[in-house]
């Protein structure tokens, strides 16, 4: 009998997401002992600097955290912001942020699913490779994407890094005949995200069941993507206190006020991150977690093609809990994103002022929105002149990467059951594993860089 | 040798402290692209694929700024397997963003950010890359502005100097036709000392330029900063403008010290 004794993977550079990060899986014959998305980007330090900034800069400031969702950052820190001024902003304004959203959600979801995720399905090394076999779905893809750029230049003046948002609304409203363009190559950009998600629905998914909490905003009367309260939904068999073990826990929120009190980042020994728990539980936010939370509040076409791409009725239930199957979550989002934003493009009427103002105040805010990998979470304290003296960001990787270590070491150990593996293969393995959840790793207000080997089993 | 049989340019991208968002404007050129791809071969491009091909490269982009010992070490390398090196973006030019840590203590920083500061690695200073190896060419703007890339990817290739304007965003407001927003509404606005290649974006949203693209290549800061404190701007509130996401720029970085003299 061979048996090999401990081995060590390690995978300096991780392809196909965004930010650098590298793996390391530890093995000792054939049990993982150690599963790791170890992230070297270097810490950018943005929580210390946003402090001593007046409390109209963080929008602009904080988007230059991620160049693939400055949106995100942009309208997580507007509501916190308002939220510490007392300011709520209605009517077009918040019409038009939940389009420029969409068109973030569209830009980001289509990049993820169309040019780094997809090729892991289909055998090519990225994009530029697959469009060699599959040239009709890339040139698809490109112009979905296109169409989510369009809508982030028309509304916020430029794809990356939006100029146009601010606190209480926008710098400029568009007039009806800027977005009536807009509505056209939306309606195209509908046929091609449905094409979308019958092309992702036909790939082969590896079985794979993860059992994390998960946390996703939610809202009353739409899925939730530029507001919501925090939603969690317990892993399946997850049981109360002893006295009524019986009874699985059901659905619960709590106010986004509380958010820290719930979701408790900490930095734990031999760990390259800053890790967080909900409730003393690893928990996973994304596109599963908004399906799971949200998903009966899909727009009809986009819950047709959820069904269609053997999701289930979110109506009735049905959760997705196959990490690999999140790229069919992804492709129905964004259908939903580009129906959503016809919807607000078709009633869209200019308002008699694109902002309200904000009048600064000493206090603290929150604001969270579903950036396209997860919910993120931001918190300022302000003084009376607004200053800002202390921020709190929490980025969705973050938060998700325990859940994804833990996916590491589940689909390792289980391919291992089967019969040993070469690296190679382990390898591969772990790389799908960590972008199925698009992970964000230039998100590096929080990410440390260590090279200590973790110890045990996430 | 037939044309189709000469070995195509090889493209590398590369990362330091960054977002990403310079590197994605590659992938943002969604019209481009696939025929760009045919023309050259993108060698080394860890964002868009896994597959990496060993150098020496034609041609090399590199986002971001040096934040640690091993980013030392790193663009030393990547400078001597590249025949050209072009940065893209504040981050590599200026030092970006992350350069506000260049007027503070890194280590109360640490402290803030994290509960073990002793686990982080990093510099004291967040560096442009020009600060460390030569480079051929700087490619301004916090993002990069798409056509300018692809203009600079092509000269770069063609053996000619880029064709990117080196004056200040006002020369683009008059080209569009934008109304003054500081001569018409007094609103405070960079767009005098800084560099062209947004295309004037923010006057057109009503807003003053923030200085994305830090400074123009000829900027008088000792003439146009009494113009921000006539538009009602206090000293911090200079200070603050300057140093925003060009902050180690030599021209934001003596304006804004020359700010803060007593």
């Amino acid at each position: 009998m061979t048996h090999r004794g401990t081995r060590v993977l390690h995978v300096g550079s991780l392809a196909r997401v965004e930010g650098e990060g590298a793996l390391h899986l530890a093995l000792a014959g054939r049990t993982v002992t150690g599963a790791r998305l170890a992230i070297y980007e270097p810490p950018r330090f943005f929580e210390a600097f946003l402090r001593g900034r007046a409390h109209t800069e963080p929008p602009d400031l904080t988007s230059r955290i991620c160049g693939i969702c400055p949106v995100a950052y942009q309208l997580s820190s507007c509501r916190a912001i308002e939220d510490a001024c007392g300011v709520t902003v209605t009517g077009q304004p918040a019409a038009l942020r939940r389009l420029l959203y969409c068109g973030e959600w569209i830009e980001s979801h289509t990049l993820h699913v169309h040019l780094l995720h997809a090729p892991d399905f289909l055998g090519a090394d990225g994009a530029v490779d697959l469009a060699r076999t599959h040239r009709t779905d890339v040139e698809r893809g490109l112009r979905l994407k296109q169409a989510g750029n369009a809508i982030l230049e028309l509304l916020g003046g430029r794809a990356i890094h939006p100029v146009n948002v601010r606190l209480g609304g926008f710098h400029r409203l568009p007039t009806t005949a800027e977005l009536r363009p807009l509505a056209e190559q939306l309606r195209r950009a509908r046929d091609d995200a449905q094409q979308t998600v019958r092309w992702v629905a036909g790939f082969d998914f590896p079985d794979a069941d993860c059992d994390h909490d998960l946390l996703a905003l939610a809202e009353p009367d739409r899925y939730a993507i530029e507001s919501g309260t925090p939603t969690v939904m317990p892993a399946p068999g997850t049981t109360g206190p002893a006295r009524d073990s019986d009874r699985a826990l059901p659905t619960r929120t709590f106010p986004l006020r509380a958010f820290g009190d719930h979701v408790v980042e900490h930095q734990v020994p031999h760990s390259t991150a800053l890790h967080s728990r909900l409730d003393g539980r690893r928990h996973l936010t994304g596109p599963l977690a908004r399906y799971a939370v949200s998903g009966r509040l899909l727009s009809p076409i986009a819950l047709q093609a959820a069904q269609d791409a053997g999701l289930g009725d979110p109506r009735q239930g049905a959760v997705c809990r196959n990490p690999y199957r999140s790229i069919v979550v992804r492709a129905v989002e964004v259908l939903y994103a580009v129906d959503e934003a016809l919807r607000i493009v078709d009633a869209y009427e200019p308002a008699p002022s694109p902002y309200v103002e904000v009048p600064p105040r000493a206090g603290t805010g929150h604001g969270a929105t579903e950036a396209p990998r997860g919910l993120l979470y931001h918190r300022y304290t302000l003084d009376p002149s607004g200053t800002v003296t202390d921020a709190v960001l929490v980025p969705p990787t973050a938060q998700n990467q325990g859940a994804i270590e833990d996916d590491l070491r589940r689909q390792v150990q289980s391919r291992l059951d089967r019969g040993d593996a070469a690296d190679a293969e382990l390898t591969a393995l772990c790389e799908r594993a960590i972008r199925n959840h698009d992970p964000c790793i230039s998100c590096s207000t929080h990410f440390l860089d260590l090279t200590v080997e973790r110890a045990g089993n996430c | 040798m037939a044309p189709h049989d000469r070995p195509r340019p090889k493209l590398a991208v590369w990362k330091f402290a960054s977002c990403d968002g310079c590197q994605l404007t590659l992938l943002d050129c969604e019209d481009e692209l696939l025929a760009l791809a045919e023309r050259l071969d993108i060698a080394h491009f860890l964002e868009a694929s896994s597959a990496t091909a060993p150098g020496p490269y034609d041609l090399s982009l590199v986002e971001g700024s040096v934040t640690t010992a091993q980013d030392v070490e790193r663009i030393h390398h990547i400078r001597a397997v590249s025949r050209r090196l072009v940065t893209i973006g504040a981050c590599a030019t200026a030092g970006g963003v992350q350069a506000l840590r260049n007027y503070a203590d890194v280590a109360e920083f640490q402290a803030v950010v994290y509960a073990r500061p002793d686990y982080v690695a990093t510099l004291a200073t967040s560096t442009p890359i020009s600060a460390h190896v030569p480079v051929d060419f700087e490619l301004r703007g916090c993002p990069i502005d798409r056509r300018q890339l692809l203009e600079v990817i092509t000269a770069q290739l063609a053996g000619r100097t880029p064709n990117v304007p080196a004056h200040s965003v006002c020369f683009e407001c008059k080209q569009r036709g934008t109304v003054c927003v500081t001569v018409a509404h007094g609103t405070p606005c960079l767009g005098p000392v800084t560099h062209a290649g947004c295309g004037a974006i923010c006057p057109t949203y009503g807003r003053g330029c923030y200085g994305c693209f830090g400074p123009s290549d000829s900027t008088n800061l000792p003439a146009f900063v009494p113009l921000l404190h006539r538009e009602g701007m206090d000293t911090l509130a200079v200070v603050r403008v300057l140093r925003t996401f060009n902050a180690a720029a030599p021209e934001f970085d003596t304006a804004a010290r020359k700010e803060l003299e007593p």
